[in-house]
C-alpha cells in the first residue's frame, strides 16, 4: 500500500479549505495544549515531592510526644511519666530489629551570638545518629560522634542560614558560638537541605548533643531530666515501615502499660505516608486536569468527524470518480483516514506549540514548578494521532462502502 | 474477430426497485463485442443504454446473467480485481466530463496513475505524453475552469486512457458540446479506436452514431437492432 498519493491528495483537500480545517482542528489544539499543560505541572509538583522525600529520608519514622489527634486543646504532659524519654529509646534500639538508626530530639529557639553577630535561631538538641537518620550530609568539618554525647560536650553544628545570617564569608568551623550565652565551639557545617514540605527552613539550625542541650541550655524538664521531645527512628528499608510502626507503637505502649484501646500519648509520624498523602491530593488534581484534557480531546474528535462526514457528502462525485478509475475501498478509506490523522496531527503539533507556550507562561506568573519532557510532547501527538484514527474512522467507512454508480451520480 | 471477444453479455438483466414494484432497465442481453471494434450504442432515454454501459464497466453488478470482460467473468471477481479491471482494462468518459474542479488538467491525468503503483515521476512522465497525445500539450497546468468545454473532454479522454485500457466506454461524451467541438472529439476517438482500442459509445445523434462500424439500438431493456456481430 502506497500512502504517498493518499498523503498528497489529503493535503491537497485540506489546503482546499484551509479555513475550515483549522477551525475543526481547534478543539484538538485545545485538548493536546491542555494535556501538555496538564502534564508538565502534574510533572513539576511530582519532581518537587521526590526532592522532599529525598531530603526527608524515605525510610524514616518520626515518634512525637502527645497524641497523634492534633484537633483540640493539646494537653501539656511535661513532666509526666508518659513524656518519650531515652529510656524509651533504649527499648526500642533492644527490641525494635529493623531500627538501624535512633536518636531523640528536643528543640528550643535559642539567641545565636558569633562576634558582633547575633541572630535567634531554632537550636535542636539531637543524639549522634541524628544527621545519618535525615540523610543530612556535612559540608564542612565533622559531624556529631558518640564521644560528643557526654555533659561536657559543648560543640554545635550550624546550618547554611545560620552560617549566612551570622558568620558573613568567615569560617564556622572552630569558631565559638555563644546559644544563650554559653559557649559552643562550632566543629561542622551542614549542607543546604531547603524548606520544609510546610514551607519551614530546614537550614535555619544548630545541631548540639542532646545531653549539652539538657545541661547547658535548660530544655530539660525538672521531673523527666531524660525526656526527648521527638523521637526518630531510620529502617532498614522503607518496606518494613508499617511492621516497624506497629511494633514501635506495642513497645512503647508496654512501657506504659497501657491496653489496646487507651489513647496514646504518643503519635508515629511515618514521613512518606504524609508526603504520599500530598502525592494522592496532587494525582487527584492531576486526574481532574487529565479529564479535562480527554474530554476536550473527544469534543475536537467529533468535531472532526463531523466536518469529515460533511466533507465526504460534499465529495461524493469524487469518490464515485476516483471508484471508476480505479480506487479500492481500501483506497478510499484510507485516503480519508489519512486527511483526518492530518489534519487531526497538523492541530496536535500547533497545539503542543501553545502547550509549551502555555507551561512556560504558567511556571512564570504562578510560579508553579513545572517540568517539561519529550515523552510529554510524544503524548500530546500520539493523542492527535490516536483522536484521527478514531474519529476518522467512520467518515472513512462511510466514502469506501458508497456505491461507485450513486457516488458519480450525485449531485 | 477472431478468438475470444473482448465483452460478452449472457442474459443480462438488470433490475431495480422502485417502491413497491421492481423496474428491468436491462432485459436479457445477449451479445459480445470483440477487440478493435467501434460501437455505438443508441436509443432513447430510458431504454436502458448507460445501465447496459455500467454493468459493461464494471460498475454496477447484473441481477440475472454474467459479464465477461477480457476473458474475465465479473461476477467471480472480488472488489479489489474488479476496482483493479476498472484501473487498466476500462477507460471511462462520462458526459459531463466529471473532472477534480480545483486539480489541474494534469492532475486529472494522473488521477488513474495514483491506484496504479507508479511512482509520481513515472506517473507525470505518462500523463504529460498522453496529453499531448489528446491535443492539450500546452494547457496542462490549467485547471478546468480555464478550459473549454472540448478541451475539458479532451482531458477527460487523456483521464481514460492513460493507462492504456483495451476497452473506452464513453457515455454519450459529445452531450454537453457543440457541432464543431464534437467533430473533433469523434475524430480523436476514431484515432483511437484506430490505434487500437475497442471503443463502446453511447449516443442518441445519428451523425455520432455514424462514426462507429457497429450500432445497437436499445428499446425498453432490449436490444432491438445490431448491425454487426453476434
Amino acid at each position: 500500500m502506497k500512502v504517498g498519493p493518499h498523503f498528497r491528495t489529503a493535503l491537497e483537500a485540506l489546503q482546499l479549505n484551509l479555513v475550515r480545517s483549522m477551525l475543526t482542528t481547534l478543539g484538538v489544539i485545545i485538548g493536546v495544549a491542555s494535556l501538555i499543560v496538564m502534564v508538565s505541572i502534574g510533572a513539576g509538583a511530582q519532581s518537587a515531592i521526590d526532592k522532599q522525600i529525598a531530603a526527608l529520608g524515605s525510610n524514616m519514622l518520626q515518634i512525637q510526644s502527645g497524641p497523634g489527634n492534633m484537633g483540640g486543646g493539646r494537653r501539656d504532659q511535661v513532666g509526666s511519666v508518659q513524656m518519650l524519654s531515652d529510656r524509651d529509646i533504649r527499648a526500642l534500639r533492644d527490641q525494635v530489629p529493623s531500627i538501624v538508626a535512633i536518636s531523640g530530639q528536643i528543640n528550643t529557639t535559642a539567641p545565636l551570638v558569633y562576634g558582633n553577630a547575633n541572630w535567634t535561631g531554632r537550636v535542636e538538641g539531637v543524639g549522634a545518629e541524628y544527621l545519618e537518620i535525615r540523610d543530612w550530609p556535612i559540608a564542612a568539618g565533622r559531624g556529631l560522634e558518640p564521644g560528643d554525647m557526654t555533659v561536657g560536650a559543648k560543640v554545635a553544628i550550624v546550618g547554611q542560614t545560620v552560617v549566612r545570617e551570622l558568620f558573613e564569608g568567615a569560617d564556622p568551623v572552630g569558631a565559638e558560638l555563644r546559644i544563650r550565652n554559653v559557649p559552643f565551639t562550632v566543629v561542622g557545617v551542614l549542607e543546604a537541605k531547603g524548606q520544609t514540605g510546610f514551607g519551614r527552613d530546614q537550614d535555619d539550625v544548630v545541631l548540639v548533643p542532646l545531653a549539652a542541650a539538657r545541661a547547658r541550655l535548660g530544655a530539660r524538664a525538672r521531673s523527666a531530666p531524660d525526656a526527648v521531645g521527638q523521637i526518630y527512628v531510620e529502617l532498614g528499608s522503607s518496606r518494613d515501615m508499617l511492621r516497624a510502626a506497629e511494633d514501635i507503637e506495642a513497645v512503647l505502649r508496654a512501657r506504659r502499660q497501657l491496653s489496646a484501646t487507651d489513647e496514646a500519648p504518643f503519635s508515629i509520624r511515618n514521613t512518606a505516608e504524609l508526603i504520599r498523602t500530598r502525592t494522592e491530593a496532587q494525582a487527584t488534581m492531576a486526574f481532574l486536569l487529565g479529564a479535562t484534557s480527554i474530554i476536550s480531546l473527544i469534543v475536537g474528535g467529533i468535531g472532526i468527524m463531523n466536518i469529515m462526514l460533511v466533507s465526504v457528502t460534499e465529495r461524493t462525485r469524487e469518490i464515485g470518480l476516483r471508484m471508476a478509475v480505479g480506487a479500492r475501498k481500501r483506497d478510499i478509506l484510507i485516503q480519508f483516514l489519512i486527511e483526518t490523522v492530518t489534519l487531526c496531527v497538523i492541530g496536535g503539533l500547533i497545539g503542543v506549540a501553545v502547550g509549551v507556550g502555555g507551561s512556560y507562561l504558567i511556571a512564570g506568573f504562578a510560579e508553579w514548578p513545572i517540568l517539561l519532557r519529550a515523552d510529554t510532547v510524544v503524548l500530546g501527538i500520539t493523542a492527535s494521532v490516536v483522536v484521527g484514527v478514531v474519529f476518522g474512522l467512520l467518515p472513512s467507512r462511510r466514502a469506501a462502502s458508497l456505491n461507485p454508480i450513486d457516488a458519480l451520480r450525485h449531485e | 474477430m477472431s478468438g475470444q471477444p473482448l465483452v460478452a453479455c449472457e442474459g443480462v438483466t438488470k433490475l431495480y426497485r422502485m417502491g413497491a414494484h421492481e423496474v428491468a432497465a436491462v432485459r436479457d442481453v445477449t451479445l459480445t463485442i470483440g477487440a478493435g471494434e467501434y460501437v455505438a450504442v443508441m436509443g432513447p432515454s430510458g431504454s436502458g443504454k448507460s445501465t447496459f454501459m455500467n454493468l459493461v464497466g464494471a460498475l454496477d453488478v447484473p441481477t440475472v446473467g454474467t459479464i465477461s470482460i477480457a476473458g474475465r467473468a465479473l461476477n467471480e471477481l472480488d472488489g479489489d480485481a474488479l476496482a483493479s479491471l476498472r484501473n487498466r482494462t476500462i477507460g471511462f468518459v462520462f458526459q459531463q466530463f466529471n473532472l477534480l474542479s480545483r486539480t489541474s488538467a494534469l492532475g486529472n491525468v494522473m488521477l488513474p496513475l495514483d491506484y496504479s503503483g507508479l511512482t509520481r515521476a513515472e506517473a507525470e512522465v505518462r500523463a504529460r505524453a498522453t496529453l499531448v497525445r489528446v491535443g492539450l500539450g500546452e494547457r496542462m497546468s490549467h485547471g478546468p475552469s480555464e478550459l473549454s468545454g472540448g478541451q475539458q473532454q479532451r482531458v477527460a479522454i487523456a483521464r481514460a486512457i492513460v493507462n492504456e485500457p483495451q476497452i473506452l466506454l464513453a457515455d454519450e461524451p459529445t452531450g454537453a458540446l457543440d457541432s464543431a467541438t464534437s467533430e473533433e472529439i469523434m475524430t480523436l476517438f476514431r484515432e483511437l479506436n484506430r490505434g487500437g482500442i475497442t471503443v463502446i459509445l453511447i449516443t442518441h445523434e445519428p451523425d455520432v452514431a455514424a462514426h462507429a462500424r457497429r450500432q445497437i439500438r436499445f428499446k425498453d431493456g432490449r436490444v432491438v437492432s445490431d448491425t454487426g456481430g453476434a
